[in-house]
């Protein structure tokens, strides 16, 4: 998972008075949310075939999606998100993504990466970029909910076979592809995958397995 | 007649409004009508009810210059532009500037001219107090506290990659240091306690002069940081008892980039940077002759109005403090209420995320901040925050404000009318909802 920075037009600590520190797109998405929950307790759930819940509000990122999937199309897409304003806005943004021109095709969907929701809100200042990938592990696990609930288990996709961190859905393989893309301190790692914000037990783990994969490949 | 133009008023703010409503319910292709008042509709409406304002109430992370202290600057840039070292009429100008500024922050800390160093900002000037203590004994035990700014965390961890030993001291659910925790952990061998004197995101006030007799009467040493006072409190190094203090230009409507240290008579220190041997061989480097009469000027202008100010703004914390714990569910105040600098307001609200906040009220024209890890580079909450026992889901909620000389009543209303409808909205976007008892309790069970 490569992702590539978008410059914007100022950093956080960089704008002036009259600039803002996201993109246009973002302040859109954050002030005007599409697709939103807008109202708990008269949502109705049963009328969605897929569920899913991501992150932790240690982490201070966390997210719930419901979608539906007729024909093998996403038709609708509903979620609400705890977060900053740029989590909120990739939420927001990938939910129009997912359902915009008649719904996208649930292959597509499986490979919607996090550059991609990017790329539609015109960047997000570096050290943000990591509050737009909980998205579309939110989206890839509402799709795994739905071929469970369609009994499709084939289609289930789980990349990597050892879970680190429920929370964000990492496993051993994302861990192997973050040293191999650079991360060789923990540091490094966890800004890259957000791996066991909040959670000790999975950060050792994550920090473990990381030592490990840095050992086979540059030791 | 009277009832007549009213009633007219009302009937035609109620079809604006409903023309509003279909307006943007169209322009942001919302599926269906049932949803009369979302978040976009409802954010519009908060966001066109009012004015931009201009309300700075970030005055922790830096304060405006006043202008008299500018006034104080001006000549030393172009016209007496010498460098304070040389002997020439130039030079020996900018040296009684230099002089007299250092005699008159002597005069404030009640203190030797001779014990004030004049360094580059309050993280140099705590820098230079651990390394340069800690270097001058080479060897020992160092004690500082959990809710440090990272300018003493950090060098403090960096000794001790270097061998020295560390212990970082636990404050209570209030925020404060206890000289009891204090006394137990001092050992043999400690060289050096650095405990700040109010905290930059809590606002708390600690025991100094408690802490520090703890110290004398073990015989080591004792530092603090006192940047966030500079404006609010007693910096009488006598009354305090400390033999170091730290002391900066931007936190007291001065100039950035200037800070100095106060260090006693007889305290073995050695420097971090080596050059000029200008500051007693302490602080090499030309002199900031500009930044440091600046510094000097607005120190003496801060503790002159000192007891005013901080009545005036205690008034205003509290109206802010308990206006957002009335008006919002699920919200509380960080740090000691009582123990507290005048101008600091730190609330936590739940389900929430700082950041988000923070931008809401951008657009409005209030700029405060917040302890969420978004905020941070390192992707840390707030190191203060979890110090109180709090989960980070705490410190992810929690909102910053800091008032300063332009804060006004008017502002503070401004802020308690729009940070309940803020909140609504945002908690609308949130799937979250936390136990505010159980968050309080240090107990982060996650609730969806």
């Amino acid at each position: 998972m490569t992702i590539k920075v978008v410059k914007t037009d100022g950093d956080v600590e960089g704008r002036n008075s009259q600039s803002w520190a996201y993109s246009q797109q973002v302040k859109k998405h954050f002030f005007h949310p599409e697709n939103l929950v807008e109202d708990a307790a008269l949502f109705d759930e049963s009328k969605y075939n897929g569920a899913s819940v991501v992150g932790s509000p240690a982490c201070g990122d966390m997210m719930k999606m419901w979608i539906k999937v007729e024909n093998d199309r996403i038709v609708d897409c509903k979620w609400q998100t705890f977060g900053c304003a740029s989590a909120i806005a990739s939420t927001s943004m990938l939910s129009v993504m997912a359902t915009e021109n008649g719904g996208m095709k649930v292959e597509g969907a499986l490979a919607l990466k996090p550059q991609d929701i990017l790329d539609r809100l015109g960047g997000l200042p570096p050290r943000k970029v990591h509050c737009s990938v909980l998205g579309d592990k939110a989206l890839r696990k509402a799709l795994n909910e739905y071929f469970r609930r369609s009994e499709q288990y084939d289609r289930i996709v789980v990349s990597g076979s050892i879970m680190i961190d429920p929370h964000t859905r990492i496993t051993d393989s994302d861990i192997e592809a973050a040293v191999l893309e650079g991360a060789d301190t923990f540091d490094k790692l966890q800004k890259k995958l957000k791996v066991g914000i909040g959670n000790k037990e999975a950060a050792a783990k994550a920090e473990a397995l990381m030592k490990k994969y840095i050992e086979k490949y540059y030791d | 007649m009277q009832t007549a133009y009213k009633s007219h008023t009302k009937t035609l703010f109620f079809c604006c409004e409903i023309l509003f409503a279909i307006l943007s319910i169209s322009y942001f292709k919302h599926n269906t009508f049932l949803y009369m008042s979302t978040v976009s509709t409802e954010t519009s409406k908060l966001l066109r009810a009012h004015k931009k304002q201009n309300i700075y109430l970030d005055h922790a992370a830096t304060t405006p210059m006043n202008p008299a202290v500018k006034t104080a600057m001006d000549p030393y840039f172009c016209e007496k532009f010498g460098n304070p070292s040389a002997f020439y009429e130039v030079g020996l100008q900018a040296q009684d500037a230099l002089e007299e500024s250092r005699g008159d922050v002597a005069k404030i800390l009640d203190c030797n001219p001779r014990e004030i160093i004049f360094c580059g900002s309050g993280t140099e000037s705590d820098n230079l107090a651990v390394l340069g203590v800690a270097r001058a004994y080479g060897k020992g035990h160092i004690i500082t506290s959990a809710i440090e700014h990272h300018a003493v965390l950090d060098p403090v961890l960096e000794l001790e990659n270097e061998g020295f030993e560390v212990t970082v001291l636990p404050v209570n659910k209030d925020g404060l240091v206890e000289a009891q925790v204090l006394k137990k952990a001092i050992r043999k061998d400690t060289i050096l306690v650095s405990i700040m004197y109010s905290n930059n995101e809590i606002g708390t006030v600690q025991p100094i002069a408690d802490l520090s007799k703890v110290c004398r009467d073990k015989g080591v040493l004792f530092h603090t940081d006192a940047c966030q006072a500079g404006c609010y409190l007693d910096l009488n190094v006598k009354n305090l008892g400390v033999d170091l203090m730290t002391l900066n230009g931007s936190k007291i409507y001065g100039p950035k980039g200037v800070g100095c240290l106060y260090i006693r008579s007889g305290v073995k220190i050695k420097p971090i940077t080596w050059g000029g041997g200008q500051e007693r061989g302490l602080r090499s480097g030309t002199h900031n002759v500009p930044g440091i009469v600046g510094f000097a000027k607005a120190l003496t202008l801060a503790q002159k109005n000192r007891e005013k100010e901080s009545k005036r703004l205690e008034k205003l914390r509290d109206k802010l403090i308990h206006g957002l714990e009335n008006g919002i569910p699920k919200c509380f105040l960080n740090g000691d209420a009582q123990n507290r600098l005048p101008n600091n307001v730190n609330m936590t609200v739940l389900d929430i995320e700082g950041e988000a906040v923070i931008l809401f009220l951008n657009e409005l024209g209030v700029y405060a901040s917040t302890g969420s890890a978004c905020t941070s580079a390192s992707l840390d909450p707030s190191h203060v925050i979890t110090a109180l026992g709090l989960p980070y889901e705490a410190a992810h909620g929690s909102i910053r404000f800091t008032l300063g000389h332009s804060t006004t009543s008017e502002d503070i209303d401004f802020v308690l009318k729009i940070m309940p409808k803020i909140t609504e909205i945002l908690r609308r976007i949130s799937p979250l909802n936390l136990e505010a008892k159980k968050i309080q309790q240090g107990q982060c069970k996650l609730h969806v």
